[in-house]
């Protein structure tokens, strides 16, 4: 028998019973639909995730004064934590495998400009910052060496920051580039204003504002000796654990501390947090799979109630076929086609459905939502390998039958 | 079973040569002997009726005879080869390419066209649609069905339509054998005529036919009547050529299977 005839009589046995197939279809629509949108939201915020991360500089490492903690986000304040010395940041600055380093010396302060005023963390460091930190700008520019090193009075707004001291331009707010805010009774001319990230929590870097270094230790912090962070950027992603012993060595060296667990200072890497936040929501997206694939052997099962019946109500077709000549393989092949047919046909119809479902999730509920070819594929071989799996054993049965018992069953 | 090979060479003019068939069903403890030794030989271009009431062991012999079962003991040999022990897929060789089956009922597919009803063992023989349709479309003119029924789905059709349509099925492989089981038993008699003159016709021919019936009036348009009762063959004779040769006889039968029904 020839596989278009087979698939003939597949097509032919399948639209004669439209409900019973509609509805079986509908059981595996449901499952490939549910792995096709589960599996791009979890994708999603493995992306979003990452990207986030990623935005906030690549191959960093961030020295942070005060003991490690378990959190490793160590947040220090003027004149809080006083390990971290400008020296130190030099001595890291020699490593060869740093690329860039910026220091920092950060604070809260009130922030006032003449359409409104907000309280915002002020980080003081160098021009190299906007490189170690992957800061866009949006408008005007970032401040140079020369007034990083000479104490200028020039600031540069983070995106939500500008919004909040002088509105959104969008909505008629003046250009902050050119106007002046005070802080702690400083006037500052602002330069610019930097791109939107997205970020959230109080470490967002969209609600800073970055003023240079020397301004910072001399204007607002009062003090020279002491850095609140060093952020370094490693040369690439692969010496960035080789780096982080480099400055643990060098900083116990320099601070004379012999035993590594009682260090007064913390060096993180992002790319553990990186690994961390992808590897949790890898863990989220297989979850989300395994519930929908729990659905899609709920629709399985269906289908094979569904052979099974459609095998004993055309006992007597069967027989009939055999006595003109049917093999067992002709008839098996029959029932097992028609299986197939019906779950690649749900496997279509539900990656579709699950595509749109997942637009609709980015687009409504705003959660991030990634189809990948790879879920695709892998829904439908799994909607044909459903069909193979629950249609053989309704189709062994058939070619099994014996013509003579099969044409007289009534 | 050593000198099949001797035998074939001798019997090589018979179409079908059963020797000592016997066909025991077992139901629990229950023997049933549906056969208990039948021995016979059709030859080529015969027409036989095969008769006996329910119950005699002529829907066994027929099953056996069309491939579709095989004996319990015994020896039959179809074209001078021993199918009687052949595997399923086997016997199903010789059913779609040497034997056309009529049957007394659910004949055709219901939801299948005619057309798809009657190339459908050329389907299973894997011959292209287009040689198979003509094929199909040259039988459903001699059976004389309106080219406007071929799309038809076979349970919109008549009693006698469907016989047509199965003979003309049962016709598409150009079978050595046309076997009929009750071919005229769910029509009228003025219908079951047509259908048991149409087997004439088709003998004529030549075709080999063995029709399966348990009305002597069926019987009568054979030329040979073979008589089964209880697993054995009683007679085997071959008929006057006029149908109505003895119409006392054949009331008699009718009367006895009257009353056993």
């Amino acid at each position: 028998m020839k596989i278009g005839d087979i698939t003939e009589e597949a097509f032919t046995a399948i639209s004669t019973n439209r409900v019973r197939s509609g509805l079986t279809i509908l059981g595996i629509v449901i499952g490939i639909a549910s792995v096709i949108a589960l599996t791009a939201v979890g994708q999603g915020s493995q992306a979003s995730i990452t990207a986030q991360i990623e935005s906030t500089g690549a191959n960093l490492l961030t020295v942070s004064p005060g003991a490690q903690r378990s959190s490793g986000m160590v947040r220090g304040a003027f004149g809080g934590a006083t390990t971290l010395t400008p020296d130190d940041s030099n001595a890291i600055a020699q490593l060869d495998l740093v690329a860039a380093i910026a220091p920092q010396v950060t604070g809260r302060y009130q922030v006032i400009a003449t359409s409104g005023n907000s309280n915002v963390q002020v980080i003081g460091t160098t021009s190299s910052y906007q490189t170690v930190r992957n800061v866009g700008i949006a408008n005007g520019a970032f401040f140079s060496d020369e007034q990083a090193g000479s104490a200028a009075k020039v600031a540069v707004l983070g995106y939500s920051t500008a919004t909040d001291l002088f509105g959104d331009p969008s909505e008629g707010g003046t250009d902050p580039v050119g106007q002046t805010i005070r802080i702690k009774s400083t006037r500052f001319t602002v330069i610019g204003v930097t791109t939107e990230k997205g970020g959230t929590g109080p470490d967002n870097p969209d609600r800073a504002i970055y003023v240079p270094i020397t301004t910072a230790q001399r204007l607002l912090a009062g003090q020279t000796k002491y850095l609140s962070t060093i952020s370094v950027q490693a040369v690439n992603q692969d010496s960035m654990t080789e780096l982080q012993t480099e400055i643990t060595n060098l900083l116990l060296t320099r601070h004379g501390i012999a035993d590594s667990t009682s260090a007064d200072f913390s060096v993180f890497n992002q790319s553990d947090l990186a690994e961390t936040a992808t590897s949790t929501a890898r863990t989220l997206t297989l979850l989300l799979a395994a519930i929908a694939g729990i659905s899609l052997l709920v629709g399985g099962i269906g289908v094979m109630n569904m052979m099974l019946t459609t095998v004993t109500e055309r006992t007597r077709e069967i027989g009939l076929r055999k006595a003109i000549g049917a093999k067992r393989s002709d008839i098996s092949l029959q029932f097992l086609m028609e299986a197939v047919v019906l779950t690649f046909a749900s496997g279509i119809i539900g990656v579709i459905l699950g595509w749109l479902i997942s637009m609709a999730l980015t687009r409504f509920a705003g959660l991030e939502s990634v189809v990948t070819l790879q879920w695709v594929l892998l829904a439908f071989g799994l909607s044909a390998l459903i069909g193979i799996i629950f249609g053989y054993y309704p189709a062994r049965r058939a070619a099994g039958l014996n013509p003579i018992e099969a044409l007289r069953y009534e | 079973m050593g000198n099949n090979i001797v035998r074939s060479a001798v019997s090589s003019r018979h179409m079908i040569e059963c020797r000592r068939l016997t066909k025991v069903y077992l139901s629990g403890e229950n023997e049933t002997h549906a056969l208990r030794g039948v021995s016979l030989t059709i030859d080529p271009g015969e027409f036989v009726a095969i008769m006996g009431p329910s119950g005699s062991g002529k829907s066994t012999l027929m099953h056996i005879l069309g491939a579709l079962d095989t004996p319990t003991s015994g020896e039959y040999l179809f074209e001078s080869r021993d199918i009687s022990t052949l595997p399923d897929d086997e016997l199903a060789d010789i059913r779609r390419t040497r034997i056309g089956f009529v049957f007394q009922s659910f004949n055709l597919l219901p939801r299948a066209t005619v057309m798809r009803n009657v190339v459908l063992p050329l389907v299973y023989a894997g011959v292209s649609r287009e040689k198979r349709e003509e094929r199909a479309a040259q039988l459903l003119r001699q059976a004389g069905l309106e080219e406007t029924h071929w799309t038809h789905l076979s349970n919109q059709l008549s009693g006698g339509q469907i016989q047509r349509v199965a003979i003309a099925r049962a016709l598409i492989n150009d079978p050595a054998l046309i076997l009929a089981d009750e071919p005229t038993g769910n029509l009228d008699s003025q219908t079951g005529e047509v259908i048991m003159a149409t087997f004439a016709e088709l003998n004529e021919s030549g075709h080999t036919i063995v029709v399966i019936t348990h009305e002597a009036i069926v019987a009568s348009r054979a030329k040979r009547t073979i008589r089964i009762q209880d697993g054995l063959v009683v007679s085997d004779q071959h008929n006057g050529h006029t149908p109505a040769a003895h119409p006392a006889a054949v009331s008699d039968q009718n009367k006895r299977e009257k009353m056993r029904a």
